[in-house]
């Protein structure tokens, strides 16, 4: 159902919609990156449409929304427990279409690997209405149309921003409420069909590549810092902490939070032993998880090619550039710079 | 025949060399950034009056040699525009923009390259010099300033009478941390080992902390945000013959209009103190005798230090003497 919605409307529309969802997006946060008098694009609740960044890609991914970086899973006492309350409203994520590709992702990890669903994630998960934001043109570093996931069937409303009117295409119940504040247009969404940034990820990859002296020059390049996978919409790796309240260490509770596969400690055993004391060899475990592990249990790649890792590198490493030197190797040629 | 007044020209930013009849001119750069259209007229006067060379100098200014002192009126002239853009331009009084420097004995104020380029800079360290310059300058005291984006003190404000060096107030959200503890490691190996781990959480001690911005700069999931901007004063570091020393912290966690008005406070407290039977007297020294408290009586008037400001209640100074009897 196409819509257009002048803005001050589009604000009046989301009020509405904030009685029953908790409405998120990525929000423009002035002053907050990590330089000085630098803005920091993330995703927060919103009171207004007003507060929404349209025109700038996250550095961090929604998936902290549903997937809470960190999220306590129960509280306890001497003899009992209690689980956190969950909120009763539902909850609306503004995002791109390489977002929702991503969340499918999050979806095979928590709900359908291994037999047993996360319950955490699906009590939040099911809550999830879509507002996909149309990307005009591809932002620096993606490489969405290489991974499949520039376009997008699967979203509750899609919106492009128009002037100062929103161009939308609402479906099922928000077909109704968002008719109510606009005229009917047609809408039918365009998606990003060329990124800058290509690669091509290799059908089959032998074991040779694991060994091949590529990984080392991440040894030396990376530094372990994990800024790639906390900005991934796709990593899913989490630790558990348990905490003893410093004041009455009868109480505490269980968390579980974030862990990144690249950052010192991931892999520590007992003993003081770890799988993958070499940064490169990190980088391998990150790289191959991302475009044929994941694929050999699924079907499909879990990258979906945002690029906000290349965003986010210190050390202006490129993942992209990375699965094309694995291509290259793969097909049977010596990798190239 | 030359019949020169050199206290004039020495005020004029002019210098007594050690080749009779010649003179350098010293061209200020507030802040340490040049437009570089400014190249051409400090070129036009070392290639037309001087000897073709400038001299780089440590307060980020040139300094133009081989100039027949006879020159000087002729050389005023051509630097009208340097004076319009880099002094008037940015609010200093100049009555005779024809007439070259008004003042020399406050130095120009110099400044690290600051957040326009340094991933470290915890401010735009170029604007709070030229603020600071407006502020002082034109005047004949001997005074030295420098500002800094951070606890690296890449100026050397440590070497000032005044150093200005940028802080932030880190803010920390817990939820955000992944508990890497790469700001902790950081901390404790370039900083002051202000961060510890409590429950797999960080706690951030703020008698330690410097408000450097390490921890931000480090934190991958931005649980660490940037907060309010403050600003360090350390003063009273020098060199010269007599006793050398490192600048100490006189004010920490305080803001932008508490920084200028110190300084603005502290030319009401040379005026007031100076031993005018010397040619000049370093305020340094002016300290030394009257003692910290009198100046802090003199440069915290009407400074409001905020509620997370402090004051230095006393200073060991020290550095070194060369000779003991002659202190």
């Amino acid at each position: 159902m196409g819509v257009y919605i002048k803005n001050n409307s589009f604000d009046q529309l989301l009020t509405e919609l904030s009685r029953d969802y908790i409405i998120t997006a990525p929000v423009k946060l002035p002053g907050k990156g990590a330089f000085s008098d630098t803005p920091l694009v993330t995703y927060r609740e919103i009171r207004g449409a007003g507060e929404i960044e349209f025109n700038e890609k996250s550095r961090f991914s929604p998936k902290e929304i549903i997937y809470p970086i960190t999220q306590t899973l129960f509280y306890f006492t001497e003899n009992e427990y209690s689980r956190p309350a969950v909120p009763d409203q539902g909850i609306i994520i503004f995002c791109r279409a390489c977002d929702v590709h991503a969340f499918r992702r999050l979806d095979e990890i928590f709900l359908r690997n291994g037999g047993c669903e996360d319950i955490y994630f699906a009590e939040l998960r099911k809550k999830v209405k879509f507002f996909v934001m149309e990307c005009r043109e591809s932002f620096e570093n993606c490489f969405c149309v290489s991974m499949g996931t520039n376009r997008l069937e699967d979203y509750d409303v899609m919106l492009r921003v128009s002037g100062d009117a929103q161009e939308c295409d609402a479906r099922g119940d928000f077909a109704g409420i968002f008719t109510g504040y606009g005229e009917a247009v047609e809408m039918i969404p365009r998606f990003v069909e060329e990124n800058h940034t290509k690669v091509t990820v290799p059908e089959n990859i032998d074991r040779q590549v694991f060994k091949h002296p590529l990984w080392e020059e991440y040894s030396s390049r990376c530094i372990a810092c994990g800024h790639c996978t906390v900005s991934c919409p796709t990593c899913t790796c989490f630790t558990m902490q348990d905490i003893f309240y410093e004041d009455n260490p009868k109480c505490g509770e269980r968390r579980r939070v974030w862990a990144s596969c690249m950052i010192d400690g991931f892999t520590s055993m007992v003993g003081g032993h770890g799988f993958r004391n070499e940064k490169g060899d990190r980088m391998r475990f990150k790289v191959m998880h991302k475009i044929y592990d994941f694929r050999k249990r699924f079907g499909y790649n879990m990258c979906v090619g945002c690029g906000r890792c290349d965003d986010v590198c210190p050390e202006y490493i490129s993942f992209a550039n990375c699965i094309n030197r694995v291509n290259t190797i793969a097909s049977g040629v010596s990798a190239h710079e | 025949m030359l019949d020169i007044n050199t206290k004039k020209l020495i005020k004029n930013a002019y210098r007594v060399t050690k080749d009779r009849g010649f003179t350098a001119l010293r061209v200020r750069v507030p802040g340490g950034s040049l437009d570089v259209r400014y190249f051409d007229i400090i070129k036009r006067i070392a290639e037309e009056y001087g000897s073709g060379r400038v001299h780089i100098t440590t307060r980020q200014g040139f300094e133009i040699p081989g100039i027949p002192m006879v020159k000087i009126a002729e050389i005023n002239e051509i630097m009208a525009p340097l004076l319009a853009g880099m002094e008037s331009a940015i609010g200093v009084e100049i009555n005779d923009l024809n007439g070259g420097y008004p003042a020399a004995g406050t130095r120009n104020v110099s400044a690290c390259i600051g957040n326009s380029v340094c991933p470290f800079a915890n401010f735009n360290t170029t604007e709070l010099a030229r603020k600071i310059e407006k502020v002082i300058y034109p005047n004949d005291f001997h005074v030295k300033i420098a500002v800094t984006g951070c606890p690296n003190d890449c100026i050397k404000a440590h070497m000032q009478d005044i150093g200005v060096i940028g802080m932030v107030l880190p803010e920390y959200d817990p939820d955000r941390c992944i508990g890497c503890e790469a700001c902790m490691k950081n901390c404790r190996k370039v900083a002051s080992g202000a961060l510890s781990m409590v429950n797999y959480k960080v706690k951030r001690d703020h008698q330690r902390c410097l408000g450097c911005g390490e921890c931000i700069l480090k934190c991958p999931a931005s649980a660490w945000t940037r907060g309010d901007r403050y600003y360090r004063l350390v003063i009273m570091g020098r060199t010269g013959k007599k006793n050398p020393r490192i600048a100490r912290t006189f004010m920490e966690w305080v803001g932008e209009d508490a920084v200028l008005k110190v300084i603005a406070n502290m030319y009401a407290y040379i005026d007031k103190y100076i031993d005018r039977t010397l040619p000049k007297e370093h305020v340094g020294y002016i300290v030394d005798r009257t003692g910290l408290p009198v100046f802090c009586r003199e440069v915290l008037l009407d400074v409001d230090t905020g509620s997370m400001g402090k004051v230095a209640g006393f200073i060991p100074f020290g550095g070194y003497v060369y000779e003991r009897s002659s202190y």
